[in-house]
């Protein structure tokens, strides 16, 4: 059967949710993200599943907090201003362990910013965001296909850590209409089948101990040792969940790094450049947390003589993870553009001219 | 002998860390008899609040949750539209629920979300130490009205109950009292009526309850509770609201 559609970002994402058997979707209007909540608003009725414009943001991420302690698969989106507002939520997911997808489309920032697209908030998303020590999967699909397929695996992975997911995008891949494979429907219901039943969850104390869904540790020793199990996980997903995608790696002499929208920028500039003889190549991190670190490192063996250039929409955010990653061992440039500004393929293949002289 | 008194199934045995004279035990125990009376212990969620109440689910012998400060009935609204069939309630001090909470307050209660809100208000913060509350009373001192609450200043005690009656999906509100033997057995009603309500799916159902903050009000465990019946319940008029 042919599944080939036509979709924005945004809709993608909400019907990899629903495919993932999400059942519960809570968000609050903010550009440019809105499709997603119009598309969860008419289907996830027809899906059987509850939908709800909350109040506040701060509404959506706690009635998500308690979907998820009732054991349901759970969703909210949002864009930068509205995901700072999540923060407090998320926080308490993390701290509970409760599993959780939370999408952001980035805008551009700090305050209200406006709505263009932008990759400012990467430190917010890979650095926990909220307060204390935890960790959230962070996802950077490129393409609407990915933003599809990665919400799927941001439900699994949500489910299998007990840890919140983020679906970390932009304006542009949000607003951005291509055409999308979809699952097939034997194969979705399959892998919805296998959705572990939670033991832990708030479904009525019959026949078992009551079950409590908290983060509060006030005895003496005890907040350590939750955060020494969280730290344990985090250690976890970091040894196994690091992805990345690399093209014209082989011999190049330039390393790009970007992911999401950018990445599709700079691969465009890859190529260019391969058409023209330069030895550039790029490494695109599709979790940002974990970091791929791994794919960096190599390059110390095997690049010992290249140079990094990073390619963000923002000032530089990632930019500290990729020279954490070489430890500062290889030389590490930076372009990068935010508010409004999207750097050009031009500007790359320039950037890059300027570091292969 | 008949054994006429013991311990709910609903409530552990734990001694609670509360003062001496502070209503949150008996608050608990009644919504504990409660739970047991209607033969719900195995289907109850409990939402817990932050506040003196945080580690209420170490009382309970029931599912529970904990909710970030003031997000009690967002969490419950969550429980409630996944499990329809449970009967979710959250347990919420006057700070959580008609400060930092407030619009959670209005919402959930506007959206006529199928859940029991039990509303402890003693007009005070009691656990970071005795703070103005919304519903702190005119000229009544705290940490942060050390002359006493003015109006002028800091607004009138917000009467959220009131406030409440006034939507249309709000289907029980009573204002209640643990200021004495007879009056809590009124609060007991009370709260099986809110209970019951969401059991026979009649909709959102509040209980207020003026409960006694001995330790700052600066008051003996008696004296407290006789400041409720003189003071306290003159502000806050005890009886059904809607």
């Amino acid at each position: 059967m042919n599944n080939k559609v036509l979709m924005s970002g945004n809709e993608a994402i909400a019907r990899g949710a629903i495919d993932a058997g999400c059942r519960f979707y809570a968000g609050y209007p903010i550009t440019p993200q809105n499709e997603l909540t119009a598309y969860m608003a008419l289907h996830m009725p027809q899906e059987g599943g509850v939908f709800i414009q909350a109040e506040s943001e701060l509404a959506a991420i706690n009635m998500v907090y308690g979907a998820s302690a009732a054991g349901a698969r759970a969703m909210t989106s949002s864009s930068s201003p509205g995901i700072s507002l999540k923060q407090e939520g998320i926080s308490y997911i993390a701290g509970a362990r409760l599993p959780a997808v939370i999408v952001n489309m980035m805008r551009g920032g700090p305050g209200l910013g406006n709505i263009w697209p932008a990759q400012s908030d990467y430190f917010q998303a890979t650095r926990g965001g909220g307060h204390g020590d935890y960790r959230c999967i962070v996802l950077a699909p490129s393409t609407v296909q990915e933003a599809y397929g990665f919400t799927r695996f941001a439900f699994s992975a949500a489910d299998q850590y007990r840890n919140p997911v983020i679906i970390l995008g932009d304006g542009m891949l949000g607003q951005m209409m291509e055409p999308l494979q979809l699952s097939d429907k034997a194969l979705l219901k399959t892998e919805n089948r296998q959705l572990k039943t939670k033991k832990w969850a708030l479904t009525g104390c019959k026949g078992r101990k009551p079950n409590i869904v908290k983060s509060f540790y006030m005895a003496e020793g005890d907040l350590e040792k939750a955060n020494l199990a969280l730290q344990k996980k985090y250690r976890a997903i970091q040894e196994k969940e690091e992805r990345f995608e690399s093209i014209f790696l082989e011999d190049a002499r330039v390393v790009l790094a970007a992911y999401g929208t950018m990445a599709r920028i700079a691969k465009g500039a890859v190529v260019e450049l391969r058409k023209r003889g330069k030895k550039a190549g790029l490494i695109r991190p599709i979790t940002l947390w974990p970091f791929p670190r791994k794919a960096f490192q190599g390059l110390l063996r095997t690049h010992r003589r290249a140079k990094l250039l990073v390619v963000e929409m923002s000032y530089g955010q990632m930019v500290e993870d990729v020279k954490l990653a070489l430890e500062c061992k290889l030389p590490v440039e930076f372009l990068g553009r935010s508010g409004g500004g999207v750097p050009a393929e031009a500007e790359i293949i320039k950037e890059v001219n300027r570091l292969i002289r | 002998m008949e054994k006429i008194y013991s311990r709910p199934e609903s409530l552990r045995s734990a001694p609670t860390h509360y003062c001496a004279g502070c209503g949150h035990g008996t608050a608990h125990r009644l919504i504990a008899e409660i739970v047991d009376e209607l033969g719900i212990r195995e289907k109850t969620i409990g939402v817990a609040p932050v506040g003196c109440a945080v580690i209420a689910y170490d009382y309970w012998n029931f599912d529970c949750s904990e909710a970030a400060h003031g997000r009690a009935m967002a969490v419950a609204t969550g429980i409630k539209r996944v499990g329809p069939d449970k009967v979710v309630f959250t347990y919420q001090g006057d700070g959580d629920l008609a400060a930092i909470g407030t619009n959670e307050t209005i919402h959930t209660a506007n959206r006529g979300e199928n859940i029991t809100v039990i509303f402890i208000n003693n007009a005070i913060y009691g656990m970071t130490g005795g703070q103005m509350a919304p519903t702190t009373l005119l000229g009544q001192k705290t940490a942060t009205t050390p002359k006493g609450r003015e109006y002028a200043a800091e607004g009138y005690p917000l009467k959220i109950s009131e406030m409440l009656a006034l939507l249309p999906q709000v289907k029980y509100i009573e204002r209640v009292s643990l200021h004495s033997p007879q009056e809590t057995m009124k609060a007991k009603n009370a709260i099986r009526t809110a209970f019951q309500n969401q059991i026979d799916h009649i909709g959102f159902s509040l209980v207020e309850i003026l409960s006694p903050c001995p330790t700052y009000w600066g008051l003996t465990p008696k004296e407290a509770l006789d400041w409720i019946r003189d003071t306290m319940a003159k502000e806050f008029p005890l009886g059904r609201i809607k």
